[in-house]
């Protein structure tokens, strides 16, 4: 695990960033060329979305990797909490501009329809939080900025949530994420959290 | 705008199985470009539907993007996976209120059966739309050859559960097997057909070989698939997505852009084959099939038999 450490020592985060980014292009320069099928509109909308789930539970598991495991990602989390507001952005555009399109549509949807009004309630929790993720933030706020940045708890339950919601019929992939993020909070309660093992 | 299916058509309007057959053939002749087939379809299906006509989906669009969750709820899931399924030898039990129980094979009704084309829009109940060129017969021809029982108000219809070859159904996903139902006027009106192919080819699997049905007014899940059994009875039957979540799914489930689905709007879809670019389309009532299903309906609240 040092060693790993050691590496992950080296690798610039920007490259994170980059590295983070270019699905976002790749993904739709496929729907582009009719890479994703043949409805790349939903196509377009789910990868993303999954995506911005996949990066919100890595973000959630840094402090249990490290607590739990010794694998330190401190360096890379705001990166990846970052690019994961980054995606949640991608698949409400999609959302917007590509799949609904029409604006009255899309207020009814988000008043009338709980799991996007769950979705949207998700990314406007979001929002702070990216526009802090900066270290003048950070020095500014003191220890407010971790108050504020517990908002990523709520975030990451409606972001489950929401996908769980819009399943049809018993789906498993939406539970396994719900479990893990919900998995993942349990672990911060007061009792477990003096658990170590490294 | 939206003009579609005349119901005033008789069976010779209909472009003869062989003929359609013939010309699928030249098409593929001249190099078997997908724009010249289309073209080829658009213009035989201008005979056939009337002035404005409906431009049917590729046959990649058709047979890649399906809902056929006994191989996994994915849109390509039935593509992948639905090949293993053994749709010869095959039969259909019809029984209940029919003069004539038992088990029909595919071949017997087939030899009693004339195959004509009709060329349907599909609405998902997703909200996304395709328009498919079908070959089959109608439903009511093959209930008059069991014989259906004065008395008899509803047909009910079962797809095949084989769970060797439907790895989805290793997940309950819905109460298998998969299960639907129509009263006994919708299943004997003359637009609900039995498809036993598309784009003059056999069903292909995912598409629900070797016989499923088609009532083009419904929301897509209620034309079942891979049908083995075909039940006349005197009540309401049960149907899976119903049975999954009453709330959601009705037993009519017509086409109706001003009853929302309680998770999103039914106002609009959004026509497949289009790219990443196309503009959302307004739902047209019944699927734009008003004019020859409306009175089927006379006198019902459809918001609450939805």
């Amino acid at each position: 695990m040092q060693q790993i450490n050691t590496l992950l020592r080296r690798l610039p985060v920007w490259l994170v960033y980059v590295a983070g980014v270019l699905p976002a292009g790749v993904l739709f320069y496929q729907a582009l060329n009719g890479d994703l099928g043949v409805d790349p509109v939903k196509a377009l909308e789910h990868r993303y979305g999954e995506l911005a789930l996949q990066l919100l539970v890595l973000t959630l598991a840094v402090t249990p990797l490290r607590r739990l495991a010794g694998l330190n990602l401190m360096r890379f989390r705001r990166a990846i909490g970052l690019l994961c507001f980054f995606y949640v952005v991608c698949h409400l555009m999609v959302w917007l501009v590509l799949d609904v399109q029409l604006l009255d549509q899309i207020i009814a949807d988000i008043v009338k329809r709980p799991y996007i009004t769950i979705g949207m309630v998700g990314f406007v929790l979001m929002v702070p939080l990216a526009v802090t993720s900066n270290n003048m933030s950070v020095r500014r706020l003191g220890p407010k900025w971790r108050q504020l940045h517990r908002l990523t708890y709520p975030t990451a339950l409606l972001g489950a949530l929401h996908y769980v919601m819009l399943a049809k019929g018993f789906q498993l992939e939406p539970l396994i994420y719900l479990a893990l993020i919900g998995g993942l909070l349990v672990m911060r309660l007061p009792p477990l959290q003096k658990l170590r093992v490294v | 705008m939206a003009h579609r299916w005349k119901n005033d058509l008789t069976k010779e309007d209909v472009t003869p199985y062989a003929a359609f057959l013939n010309r699928r053939q030249i098409m593929a002749g001249l190099g078997g470009a997908a724009g010249l087939g289309l073209a080829g379809l658009t213009a035989g299906q201008a005979q056939a539907a009337g002035d404005e006509a409906l431009e049917p989906n590729s046959w990649e669009d058709v047979t890649s993007y399906c809902n056929f969750y006994e191989f996994g709820t994915g849109k390509t899931d039935p593509a992948a996976y639905a090949g293993q399924m053994t749709t010869t030898p095959w039969s259909v039990e019809i029984d209940g209120m029919v003069d004539r129980p038992g088990s029909y094979s595919m071949e017997q009704i087939l030899d009693a059966m004339t195959l004509e084309e009709r060329i349907y829009r599909f609405r998902c109940v997703e909200a996304w739309s395709m328009v498919v060129p079908w070959q089959g017969f109608e439903l009511a021809d093959l209930l008059d050859v069991a014989g259906v029982q004065d008395g008899a108000k509803y047909v009910a219809f079962e797809t095949l559960y084989r769970p060797s070859e439907m790895p989805g159904t290793a997940y309950k996903v819905l109460d298998w097997p998969y299960r639907e139902g129509l009263r006994l006027d919708e299943a004997r009106h003359p637009l609900t057909i039995m498809a036993t192919g598309i784009f003059g080819k056999p069903l292909p699997n995912q598409n629900g070989a070797p016989l499923r049905l088609v009532v083009p007014w419904k929301y897509g899940f209620k034309s079942i698939k891979s049908i083995v059994r075909i039940t006349l009875t005197d009540k309401e039957p049960p149907t899976s997505w119903n049975m999954a979540n009453p709330r959601e799914y009705g037993f009519y489930s017509n086409v109706n852009p001003n009853v929302s689905h309680p998770r999103w709007s039914q106002a609009s879809e959004r026509r497949i084959g289009g790219g990443l670019f196309a503009r959302r389309q307004p739902t047209l009532m019944f699927n734009g099939y008003e004019k020859e299903v409306a009175s089927l309906y006379e006198g019902m609240d459809l918001a609450r038999n939805f």
